[in-house]
């Protein structure tokens, strides 16, 4: 259980949030680059000293300036997933792990043993042996963690784990955090730019801007009820809950059925869907997009050069327009228009 | 149109007469000597000469004494860079500026300063002749401190700007790991700066090898104990000029095969 209340001053900027991670808990620390999120890590993981405020992990005090206490980075029980993984270059797989078994004391032979045992675990028994930069991305995030967990911790810190991926393979290695994650038991903490790394990852998000936190809540929660503009910008995405009725067909509450283009994780899902990806017609579309119902407007919002449409209906959905097509389609609540999304652009994860 | 345009950009990235002529001029200055060198060289005697005891000293002496020198401003030398690169303490710009004074000052100066410190009489040598007998001036360690005070500077700010280029992130990781600062320093921070701790102890090396204003202040000249190839070289000028020809081949084809290896891999940018 992770209790911070972490005060750091850095020239003008300030920052000053308050942070509970449970055990077996997942949270995210959600905002945009620049908003404190990597200085609240450093912070918690004793490489930035509290200027004030109070660091405590499952009862014991790591950080208060006021009474004078710091525990060195080393002798945290924190494991941490740096961005970029920061893998040694010039050690192997093995000895990556290795080396903090080594750090907290235990001899050559059995650390090797360890490591193995924990490439094994992450299926990474043939990379062993290589250098990190033959790793692709994926197998890379997987030493990272893997060395992360090797020495125990009690807290496992994630920074931005998914930004060193390119698109293709991101919803694949994401797929695979998820479940390794699942897999430690002590209190995690994420810390992402982006949305859907936070939605598909955490149990509960905590949006920080501009040093300070703006909205926490589980996903559906911070999702349906932005607290402001901006946090609608951010986490302005579509939850929808449903069962699969086939490998790639999901069955909402609502009775809808949407396909999707992976197949699905699970029997109980989870569908995310950006507003951008919601095309709104006056008429049913040519073509035969596979995602498509009517919907009523109930809610027309412009900010800026967006519109958020908020759509009842079978599938309650925000979706994101241009002010031109709301001229176009005569876009006020009680208009009935026909909204489609690909299949491509649906997210499904396990609830 | 295109080959006009094409023609205008190759004019405009002919690099100016003057300043060809002025580089050329440079690469003259400094091949012209050595060519001189080599035209005098009594290349058929040069296997008597290269025999003689006192190349066959002066060359031991020098390879010893340099790589010794070279050993010390690592050991004391890649800390203190550390030191330098990593962590803030009041003054540490006047510590900096004070390890690389050796750099600009005129050897010989260095020589009677380090006499001052060390010698019989001096502000630390006394005490340490007085209660052992040792005595570093006009010995071969005399040779090594000489050297050492010299190069050192070298090795320091290559290595200081291999440790601030080099990722400081890599350490955090390996302090969330449990690492203490000493493994970190072992086992992170030197491999990583690996680069910069050759390009520094090659140039240290160089240096050490070429040293002469300090050795012959602080160490002497004399023959199998202090005396070095640059020493061996200039009191040769005077009384054997084939031997001092020789003597200087061999130290341009020891500086050569030193920097010719290391040149693409280490020394450019």
């Amino acid at each position: 259980m992770l209790h911070a209340a972490i005060g750091v001053q850095i020239g003008d900027f300030r920052l000053d949030i308050g942070l509970d991670v449970g055990d077996g808990e997942v949270v995210a620390l959600l905002g945009p680059n620049g908003a404190g999120k990597t200085t609240a890590l450093r912070a918690i993981a004793g490489l930035r000293p509290l200027d004030d405020g109070r660091i405590e992990l499952d009862g014991a005090v790591l950080d208060d300036p006021a009474a004078d206490v710091f525990v060195p980075t080393a002798e945290r029980p924190i494991g941490v997933v740096f961005q970029d993984y920061l893998l040694f270059p010039r050690l192997s797989a093995l000895d990556n792990i290795a080396f903090g078994l080594r750090a907290r004391g235990q001899d050559k032979a059995s650390a090797r043993r360890h490591a193995h045992e924990w490439l094994e675990r992450f299926a990474l028994g043939e990379q062993a042996h290589a250098k990190p930069r033959t790793l692709s991305g994926g197998q890379a995030q997987r030493v990272a963690l893997a060395r992360a967990l090797a020495t125990d911790p009690r807290l496992l810190l994630l920074d931005e784990p998914l930004a060193a991926l390119d698109a293709g393979t991101r919803v694949q290695v994401r797929a695979e955090l998820r479940r390794h994650l699942a897999t430690f038991h002590g209190a995690r903490l994420l810390i992402t730019h982006d949305p859907m790394d936070a939605l598909v990852l955490a149990d509960r998000l905590v949006i920080v801007e501009h040093g300070h936190v703006t909205q926490t809540g589980v996903p559906a929660d911070v999702t349906a009820r932005p607290a402001s503009r901006y946090v609608a910008q951010l986490v302005g995405i579509n939850l929808l809950h449903g069962i699969a009725t086939g490998e790639h067909t999901v069955r909402l509450d609502s009775g809808a059925e949407l396909t999707v283009a992976d197949p699905l994780p699970g029997p109980e899902v989870a569908l995310a869907i950006r507003p951008q990806a919601i095309a709104l017609h006056g008429h049913r579309p040519d073509g035969s997009p596979r995602n498509t119902w009517t919907a009523t407007i109930t809610d027309v919002e412009a900010d800026h050069d967006r519109v958020r449409v908020t759509l009842g209906g079978p599938v309650a959905a925000t979706a994101e327009v241009t002010p031109a097509s709301v001229a176009e389609l005569g876009l006020v609540p009680g208009t009935s228009v026909w909204a489609t999304v690909k299949a491509v652009d649906l997210t499904a994860y396990q609830r | 149109m295109a080959r006009r345009v094409g023609a205008r950009r190759a004019s405009q990235q002919r690099v100016p007469w003057w300043i060809l002529l002025l580089a050329a001029v440079a690469v003259a200055y400094v091949a012209v000597p050595f060519v001189a060198l080599l035209q005098r060289a009594p290349w058929s005697d040069l296997g008597d000469l290269l025999g003689r005891s006192i190349v066959v000293d002066a060359l031991r002496l020098s390879i010893t004494t340099a790589f010794a020198a070279t050993g010390l401003a690592m050991l004391l030398g890649i800390p203190l860079a550390w030191v330098l690169a990593r962590t803030r303490f009041p003054g540490r710009s006047v510590a900096r500026a004070l390890v690389t004074l050796p750099m600009v000052l005129p050897p010989v100066v260095g020589g009677a300063a380090l006499l001052f410190a060390f010698g019989r009489r001096g502000l630390l040598g006394a005490p340490v002749y007085d209660s052992t007998g040792f005595l570093l001036p006009f010995s071969m360690w005399g040779v090594v401190a000489a050297n050492t005070f010299v190069a050192m500077p070298f090795l320091v700010l290559t290595v200081e700007a291999g440790l601030r280029a080099a990722d400081p992130r890599y350490e955090d990781a390996a302090a969330t790991l449990g690492a203490s600062r000493s493994m970190i320093f072992r086992r992170i921070t030197v491999p990583h700066a690996g680069p910069s701790i050759i390009a520094g102890a090659v140039l240290c090396w160089a240096r050490a090898l070429g040293e002469f204003g300090a050795t012959v202040t602080f160490a002497g000249n004399l023959q199998g104990r202090t005396q070095t190839m640059p020493l061996a070289v200039f009191l040769a000028l005077e009384s054997d000029r084939d031997a001092a020809i020789a003597l200087s081949l061999v130290l341009i084809a020891v500086s050569l095969a030193v920097i010719l290896p290391l040149r693409d891999r280490w020394l450019t940018a």
